[in-house]
């Protein structure tokens, strides 16, 4: 796990995975990955309420350049999926990098259980994408949330779910629970170089954001939010879902205790 | 190239870029999509559309000026536009052809007779522009003598009687009474300038119903792009629905498939458009007419007549569409487009006594204030009609929607329908909001609908003003209605369940939906009784929970009696034990036979008016899924004064 300081995504991203030893680290040639991007809402990049696509660019390409088959680049938004990904920019930065974007169709859903699982249970679940994937990255802005606490890397695989998966809101930290134990991803990047600190997760305004200067690159996905929590001015024990999916075998909330780079 | 060739390329010209216009209506930056092609062209060149505008409101809005270059050409050339651009006629056409394209000669002959019943459209028109003409009577009796506009509005008065007298005296027509009709009518315009306008009469702008283009566009829009979708899943990745397109497509295909019996049936019966262009037509300039009274009376200039204008014998002037089928027919070349009348007579219009005028204008003229004692524009009006962002006030909406579905078909979430009878049988299929259907409510940083209607009926706004930036600050953003929670159907509210999906996905800034805290008690069939405690646990009496059912993270626990009452969070219970967050430890442990009180957590929503869009993302996203447990209504919107949920005066802006 790497935790770069730095005002621009650009630059983090590179000094991350220099530091890391390059992307080559996950990404070997043949590879065939899936970039798990935030494209929840129909906004532009600027407020920060989405993956921005300068990232999804240079992960995006860096894997192509490390070998990578294929990239594709996925979501289930809540807004009208062709809108979100043309208006956060994720669509053109991806084709421009050579990735190619999956738009959740219908008929891309099937219904999945999870072993364990209590709520993903015969659930439409956007699988068609996972086909013939070997390496899932999950890419994710650093977000306020009113009912869960927190949108970070974790509760941004709810963006996998298809149905009325609304009513999961009941039960939101078991929901992300069951999410951690369906998705082992192969990296996660969470992107704190801002944060949206209030009027989570759809803020709207630039005065809903505080910069945080701070990406993160993990290969565990809890740890990774275990430090995003810090940005949000709160703590991994605050946080139901992240204990519940350590709990679970998802990863490890203290961060310390892994190899953390931070520069 | 023979002249029907030239006809066909025109033809089949305006049907692609028709078509074109339908398919590029899709917001996006593909060079298809919509990059600036001329999609309101076809419309614009509509001049009913013009017209009925031009009546309704006593304005032309932008692009409707093209109507004039299409009228100017008819009073030159004849009805061009039915037979060389109308695509619906092009259907028509096509179809009526495949009809009879096997029949004798003579019964070929016999389907395109001239049928006196013809004269319907011309009843439709005059009953459909009477509906629409209480606005310029208004606007001509409100003018006062002083009024600037005064004189240029008489002096047009006098070019119309000007040219309909010079137009009755140059042709040998029956003309009776009709002179002393218009005059009459004409002069009491003229003497209304020193009369008060009357509030009994209203208009409405009705011709969309009817109207081949606004009907095509809104049949092709609304189901065969979404139709042809299913298998190339271009325009849109999910497919789109549109509500109550049973009746526009049974209508749409009635009007086709009839002319494999009646050809053009359409067009000569119920066009309202062909029927305007047919009145325009009477005195062109250039007319199909026969050289020769006497030539061998074949009958083949009929074979494929279009109009049924009766070539052969005394021409119906105004029903002649300008196929050119006659000419190209014709062996000995006795029938030509000259500017003389035809050697063997001509007849202007189809029989259309002034009595039939006066009831047709009688009960388009009545029909309107009678529809209106619904009070639907008044206090009776319904909450559930969301117009779309930017839509006039409705008076002024109903006067301009033409009904043709492009806001419907841009509209990037879907969520523009059809209205059946929510907007009252004037508002029949005109635009309004269904938040359930569609992919995300209407999104506030949208604007795509006002820039593709014909008529503003919904202003082209910018995303300043939808969002009420920058200039538009004071005014805060465009309100289409306000969202109101169904407390009864909510889960915080009636059903001791978290939730709050709304708050969550509420794209204003701040959220127009917050949320208070409130602990509701579990039920329980039995009490729960400490047995003992340390600091961050409890133990139970007995055995009463299951194990792990208060560990969502949303049960909290107090103590029926003690000092120390505030909320603890539980973070995971077992059959006999409860395990409460270690950063908010008991101050006093609580002793043995202390009753323990669950509680559960909610955030209960609630809607500050103040900020509330009335977007429907709310609406569309709560997992209520049959009748939302929020739901929004057009109070509020601020289209509308009488809406207001406010005392704050809002600044009208149109």
């Amino acid at each position: 796990m790497c935790v770069v300081k730095d005002t621009n995504r650009i630059n983090a991203i590179d000094r991350a995975f220099n530091a890391l030893g390059g992307v080559e680290t996950w990404i070997k040639p043949g590879d065939r990955v899936l970039l798990k991007v935030n494209a929840a809402f129909a906004l532009p990049p600027a407020l920060c309420a989405t993956t921005h696509p300068d990232l999804v660019y240079e992960i995006s390409s860096r894997c192509l350049k490390a070998g990578a088959e294929r990239v594709v680049v996925t979501d289930n938004p809540i807004n009208d999926p062709l809108s979100c990904f043309s208006l956060t920019g994720i669509a053109k930065a991806a084709e421009s990098a050579g990735a190619k974007v999956i738009l959740p169709k219908e008929g891309l859903f099937k219904p999945m259980s999870i072993q364990q699982g209590v709520l993903i249970r015969n659930w439409p679940v956007l699988y068609a994408p996972f086909v013939n994937i070997n390496k899932v990255i999950g890419v994710a802005p650093v977000k306020d949330h009113h009912r869960s606490g927190a949108s970070m890397s974790l509760k941004n695989w709810y963006g996998l779910l298809g149905g009325r998966r609304n009513i999961f809101h009941q039960q939101i930290h078991d929901i992300i629970k069951e999410l951690a134990m369906m998705i082992r991803p192969t990296l996660v990047i969470l992107d704190g170089i801002f944060t949206m600190i209030g009027n989570g997760p759809t803020g709207g305004s630039l005065s809903d954001l505080k910069e945080t200067n701070t990406l993160i690159v993990s290969s565990d996905p809890v740890a990774a939010d275990a430090f995003g929590a810090r940005l949000l001015q709160k703590e991994a024990e605050d946080l139901l879902f992240i204990q519940k999916a350590e709990a679970a075998g998802a990863g490890k909330s203290d961060y310390r205790s892994l190899k953390l780079k931070q520069i | 190239m023979k002249i029907v060739t030239a006809r066909r390329i025109s033809q089949i010209f305006f049907l692609t870029v028709f078509l074109w216009t339908c398919i590029v209506s899709t917001l996006g930056d593909s060079w298809w999509q919509l990059r600036g092609w001329p999609v309101k062209w076809i419309i614009e060149l509509d001049p009913l559309v013009g017209l009925g505008t031009f009546l309704t409101t006593h304005t032309v809005y932008r692009g409707l000026l093209w109507g004039l270059a299409v009228i100017v050409l008819t009073l030159v050339l004849g009805r061009f536009f039915c037979g060389w651009i109308c695509p619906f006629g092009t259907l028509h056409q096509a179809i009526g052809y495949l009809g009879r394209r096997n029949l004798k000669t003579s019964e070929q002959i016999n389907l395109n007779r001239f049928n006196p019943r013809q004269s319907l459209k011309y009843w439709i028109l005059i009953f459909l522009l009477s509906a629409s003409a209480a606005d310029i009577i208004n606007f001509i009796t409100g003018l006062s003598v002083r009024d600037p506009r005064a004189p240029w509005t008489a002096a047009a008065l006098g070019c119309i009687l000007a040219i309909l007298l010079l137009s009755i005296f140059t042709r040998n027509e029956r003309t009776g009474g009709t002179l002393p009709f218009i005059v009459v009518c004409l002069s009491g315009f003229l003497f209304s300038f020193l009369s008060e306008p009357t509030p009994l009469l209203q208009s409405s702008l009705q011709t969309g119903l009817l109207d081949p283009i606004p009907l095509m566009y809104r049949s092709v829009n609304l189901i065969w792009v979404p139709l042809m979708d299913i298998f190339f899943k271009q325009t849109a990745p999910i497919p789109r629905y549109y509500e109550g397109t049973w009746i526009i497509g049974a209508i749409f295909l009635a009007l086709l498939f009839i002319n494999l019996k009646i050809p053009r049936f359409y067009c000569r019966y119920i066009c309202p458009l062909g029927a305007l262009l047919g009145l325009l037509s009477r005195n062109s300039v250039w007319r199909i007419g026969k050289t020769d009274a006497g030539c061998a009376s074949c009958l083949m200039c009929e074979r494929d007549c279009e109009g049924g204008c009766a070539p052969s014998s005394r021409i119906i002037i105004s029903e002649c569409v300008l196929c050119f089928n006659c000419t190209d027919a014709c062996h000995t070349r006795e029938i030509l487009y000259q500017m003389r009348p035809s050697a063997s007579g001509e007849t202007l219009v189809p029989e259309f006594s002034r009595r039939s005028f006066l009831i047709s204008m009688l009960s388009g003229i009545s029909i309107i204030p009678i529809i209106r004692t619904n009070g639907f524009l008044a206090t009776n009006w319904n909450p559930n009609m969301i117009r779309p962002p930017g839509a006039l006030p409705e008076k002024d909406f109903i006067s301009r929607c033409i009904k043709c579905g492009h806001c419907m078909r841009v509209c990037p979430t879907n969520v523009i329908q059809p209205a059946a009878f929510q907007g009252g049988i004037e508002g029949i299929w005109s635009p309004i909001l269904n938040f359930r259907i569609g992919t995300s409510g209407c999104r506030h940083t949208c604007i795509a609908c006002g820039h593709l209607c014909p008529t503003g009926a919904i202003r082209p706004l910018s995303i300043d003003e939808r969002m009420g930036m920058k200039f538009y600050l004071d005014q805060g953003p465009i309100r289409i209605g306000t969202a109101f929670i169904d407390r009864g159907r909510c889960f915080p509210w009636g059903m001791d369940k978290p939730c709050i999906v709304c708050q969550e996905n509420c794209p204003v800034s701040p959220k127009a939906i917050f949320t208070r805290i409130y602990f509701s008690e579990l039920r329980n069939a039995s009490p729960v009784m400490v047995s003992g405690a340390d600091s961050n646990r409890i133990y139970l009496k007995g055995s009463p929970l299951v194990p792990g059912q208060l560990n969502t993270g949303d049960y909290f626990c107090t103590f029926k009696k003690g000092i120390d009452l505030e909320p603890r969070r539980i973070i995971s219970n077992s059959a006999d034990q409860i395990v409460i967050s270690s950063k908010t430890p008991w101050k006093f442990l609580p002793d043995a036979g202390n009753e323990i009180q669950l509680l559960i957590r909610l955030q209960q929503p609630y809607v500050d008016i103040e900020k509330c869009i009335g977007c429907g993302i709310c609406e569309h996203e709560c997992p209520v899924s049959g009748k939302r447990a929020i739901r929004v209504t057009a109070e509020n919107e601020s289209r509308s004064e009488t809406k207001t949920l406010t005392p704050r005066r809002q600044e009208r802006t149109i």
